[in-house]
């Protein structure tokens, strides 16, 4: 069941008219243009016992990833491919209006969109997570976890995904004679990532589009589109996200905004990661 | 549902596996007041797809706490009947139905006259009978006559339909099959008769321009989907006594 939300914070529907006039002269509060996202820092290695994990900052919105991996079957419709997971909590340190419970739509919203936009990128190589063929695979798990809210939690949690599955490090094992798989305490394996993936939040105000909207932005916005790309320019995956609506040509403006600001991000991974990144962005 | 891989999705004339061309929809079917103690119902099919709305209200909400001071509170339960896919889905809310409820909730939080029904609730419990690819669109479709025939003012109509990209056609209207192998799937809502688009989905991988080719189809076809509420609407209410 979902409802209108009904716990919306009062001070930003209050300052909707200081963050419109500012953003008719094209400005935002923090001193960037409309399209700019903010400040990004992306470090990984972060959780040790994690086989990958990844803490990326984005302006005061702060994302932690961990991915930890174990031995599953495979799905009885796909026997030779591995199994990504991802999960996302909405833990209550994050915010006032984070509440401690089961994941909310929102949190389901966010982990189902970061999942789709992975899994038909095909951005981690799933056939190479088969450790032998319809009976074992390697299940990894991708776990969000908002260490602070100040809105959009999309970008900053695909960030942190996409660094923490580059970071990933599969553990060496032994095939028993019983057909047991014995994990080592070595991980040296790095996941094979086919694709590098970023989505880009555009919120919609008036009848303005701005990208990566702080709280205040995305409290007051009609809608959000998050729209996912792949570094070879793809779309692959799209997001209609809140309350509003928008028309044809505002769609289409933002997927076109959104791929600028797509390479601000996929450069702001390359910066963190240089080498170990997998492939080229061009 | 087991991958097709052994059908071929187009065939060398361009039809699809069930005869269809790229941009044909699949045979749609529309009732209303189908339920009697709702306030509002409807009975939408596409092709095998079957999906069923009820509205209730505006009325009291069931937790006060939930009360809004300013408007009505939308409560919208998107749910699968277990017997609706061709292995039984457990009736407990997935999280697929957890986010549907969001988004078939958004589609509709711009479109109904909120500010009207203060303090109240409005609710639409959707139930899918039988899923054969294009629920949540069939279910948007639903809910615009659902709402309708309870009486409850709109802005405008409201239909949905996806797009679907299958062996590299943008193909309009997709199924199960062509869904579960195809490159993409884009579901689309929108109220043509204002220009707003409620809900805008895309799974799988497009370029730029597909996505805009691909949405202009949806447009197209919501045009003619809402056309077809219309129609039904006035079939109801112009063979009712009062007339």
């Amino acid at each position: 069941m979902s409802l209108t939300p009904f716990r919306v914070p009062i001070v930003p529907e209050l300052r909707k008219s200081t963050i419109l006039s500012l953003i008719s002269k094209g400005l935002r509060i923090e001193e960037r243009d409309l399209y700019t996202p903010r400040l990004i820092k992306i470090e990984t290695g972060v959780v040790e016992r994690a086989e990958g994990s990844a803490q990326v900052q984005l302006g005061k919105t702060q994302v932690l990833v961990g991915v930890k991996v174990d031995v599953g079957t495979p799905f009885k419709d796909t026997p030779d491919e591995g199994v990504i997971a991802v999960n996302a909590e909405f833990v209550p340190i994050a915010s006032p209006m984070f509440e401690p419970g089961p994941p909310d739509e929102n949190a389901i919203e966010l982990a189902r969109v970061i999942d789709r936009s992975l899994r038909e990128s095909n951005a981690v190589d799933r056939k190479s997570l088969v450790i032998i063929p319809g009976q074992k695979v390697w299940v990894v798990h991708v776990d969000i976890y908002v260490l602070n809210y100040d809105g959009n939690l999309f970008d900053a949690s695909m960030l942190a995904t996409m660094a923490a599955l580059i970071d990933t490090r599969l553990p060496d094992y032994e095939e028993l004679e019983t057909g047991e798989i014995r994990l080592k305490e070595e991980k040296k394996t790095p996941l094979q990532i086919n694709k590098i993936v970023t989505t880009v939040n555009i919120a919609k105000i008036g009848d303005y589009l701005i990208v990566d909207p702080n709280l205040d932005e995305e409290t007051v916005a009609d809608t959000k589109l998050i729209v996912a790309y792949d570094h070879e320019g793809n779309v692959v995956g799209i997001q209609k996200s809140g309350a509003g609506s928008m028309t044809r040509e505002e769609i289409l403006k933002a997927i076109d905004i959104g791929s600028k600001a797509a390479r601000v991000y996929f450069k702001s991974l390359e910066e963190a990661l240089g080498e170990r990144l997998p492939v080229k962005i061009g | 549902m087991a991958k097709a891989t052994d059908v071929k999705l187009i065939d060398e004339f361009g039809r699809r596996h069930d005869g269809r061309l790229p941009e044909e929809m699949r045979p749609v079917s529309m009732r209303i007041n189908v339920l009697d103690n709702a306030d509002g119902s409807a009975l939408v099919e596409f092709g095998r797809t079957r999906v069923l709305a009820a509205v209730y209200g505006p009325r009291e909400p069931v937790q006060r706490f939930m009360i809004l001071p300013d408007r009505a509170l939308l409560r919208v339960r998107y749910h699968m009947a277990p017997f609706s896919t061709a292995e039984r889905k457990s009736p407990a809310p997935s999280r697929r139905e957890i986010e549907l409820s969001k988004v078939i909730r958004e589609a509709f939080e711009d479109i109904i006259l909120v500010k009207y029904f203060p303090r109240t609730a409005i609710d639409i419990f959707i139930e899918v009978l039988q899923a054969d690819g294009g629920t949540r669109t069939a279910a948007v479709t639903a809910a615009s006559l659902a709402l309708a025939n309870a009486g409850i003012p709109m802005k405008a109509l409201v239909a949905g339909i996806a797009v679907g990209k299958i062996e590299g056609v943008l193909v309009l209207d997709v199924d199960e099959v062509e869904d579960g192998v195809g490159e993409a799937d884009m579901p689309v809502a929108a109220a043509p008769d204002i220009g707003k688009i409620t809900l805008f989905q895309l799974n799988g991988v497009l370029t730029r321009e597909e996505v805009e080719k691909g949405l202009d189809m949806a447009l197209e076809a919501i045009k003619k989907l809402v056309e077809l509420e219309k129609q039904t609407l006035v079939e109801e209410y112009v063979t009712t006594e009062e007339v």
